[in-house]
């Protein structure tokens, strides 16, 4: 039985696929760009070969974080539509092949970054994993709807791992740019959340929109969108970014207010028919790409 | 091809992927050295 099979099957028949699938590749190139943009938007420059070595630890570290969450969460995944393919759930790859994977990835990543590099991002990365793994995985994702507001710190240390990679210290721009990340995530997943409800239904996971409802999710979508958009313009504000990021910064978050409006106001109960949650979710990324990617152009013209 | 066959494919793949990883890391440490030292 498929949802089973993650239980039995044997760690030879894994493919190099899967262990590469098992590192959410597709979430790692959003933490690697937000490393890679806090490292780049640090006022001291980094040896070419470090700064390397700190993004590679970085996209290792996530991918170490990724395949410790799939570990954990294999019964899950397994009857969920979105992730039953995942190599555990499908029954590519036993369970003990991803924990040993993903503490191995981990483990390494954190020496190198500090062995190379320095001591406080490795501290940072170190910190980063176990809260993904610990705090939001195994603690929060499966008893509180909160899960993704507190876990959404995971996600928002990589900026401030590539700055202090670049540097060696923590300033006001970085903690501005995790903040930033923190308060995008609830939008960006509660999104999500309303047009894969019944997935989360049937896994059991108290998202917002399963426990509280859509409607009650729609308002904080929106709620969320308003101390992200004050954050966003901050370093503008602040005069820590020029006018270049200042204008994109303008741009893009009247979109994303507009955007998280149409979703308060929706009353769409048919998730094939969730049209402006689903410009929302795939704005948000758009967004934070655009974001990150204009603080670099702006700090690098300055 | 068997089930057997097929296992020995997925080794092999997996054997040739982690040479090439250990052959970077190989040239990445030593690239790493040099800055250290310089």
């Amino acid at each position: 039985m498929a949802s089973k099979a993650y239980l039995t099957a044997g760690a030879a028949t894994a493919d190099w696929r899967d262990f590469l699938a098992l590192t959410k590749p597709r979430v790692m190139t959003l933490v690697v760009f937000t490393g890679l943009c806090g490292l780049l938007a640090a006022p001291q420059s980094i040896h070419p070969v470090l700064g390397f070595t700190a993004v590679l630890c970085i996209a290792l570290g996530a991918g170490a974080a990724g395949a410790l969450n799939q570990w954990y969460e294999a019964d899950i995944d397994a009857v969920m539509r979105r992730t039953a393919g995942r190599p555990l759930p499908a029954g590519r790859m036993d369970r003990q092949s991803a924990l040993h994977f993903g503490v191995g990835l981990g483990a390494f990543s954190v020496i190198l970054l500090g062995l190379a590099v320095n001591i406080l991002s490795a501290a940072i990365l170190a910190v980063s994993i176990l809260f993904y793994v610990l705090v939001y995985t195994v603690w929060l994702k499966r008893r509180t709807p909160q899960n993704i507001v507190i876990g959404g710190a995971a996600g928002a240390f990589p900026p401030l791992i590539g700055w202090a990679a670049a540097t060696g210290r923590i300033e006001t721009l970085p903690v501005l740019l995790f903040a930033l990340v923190f308060l995008w995530t609830p939008p960006h997943f509660w999104s999500l959340s309303l047009f894969v409800r019944s997935d989360y239904v049937a896994a059991g996971v108290p998202m917002m929109s399963v426990v509280a409802g859509p409607r009650t999710t729609r308002l904080q979508v929106f709620l969320y969108t308003l101390p992200m958009v004050a954050v966003a313009l901050a370093p503008w504000a602040l005069g820590l970014a020029g006018a270049l990021y200042g204008v994109a910064s303008l741009v893009l978050n009247a979109i994303f207010l507009v955007l998280a409006v149409r979703v308060m106001l929706s009353r769409e109960t048919d998730p094939a028919k969730m049209k402006a949650e689903k410009r929302m979710f795939a704005y948000s990324v758009l967004y934070l790409f655009a974001l990150f990617g204009m603080l670099v152009a702006d700090r690098m013209v300055a | 091809m068997t089930g057997d066959e097929e296992i020995r494919r997925r080794q092999r793949a997996r054997a040739t992927v982690m040479a090439l990883v250990l052959g970077a890391l190989v040239v990445l440490f030593f690239a790493i050295s040099i800055v250290k030292m310089s």
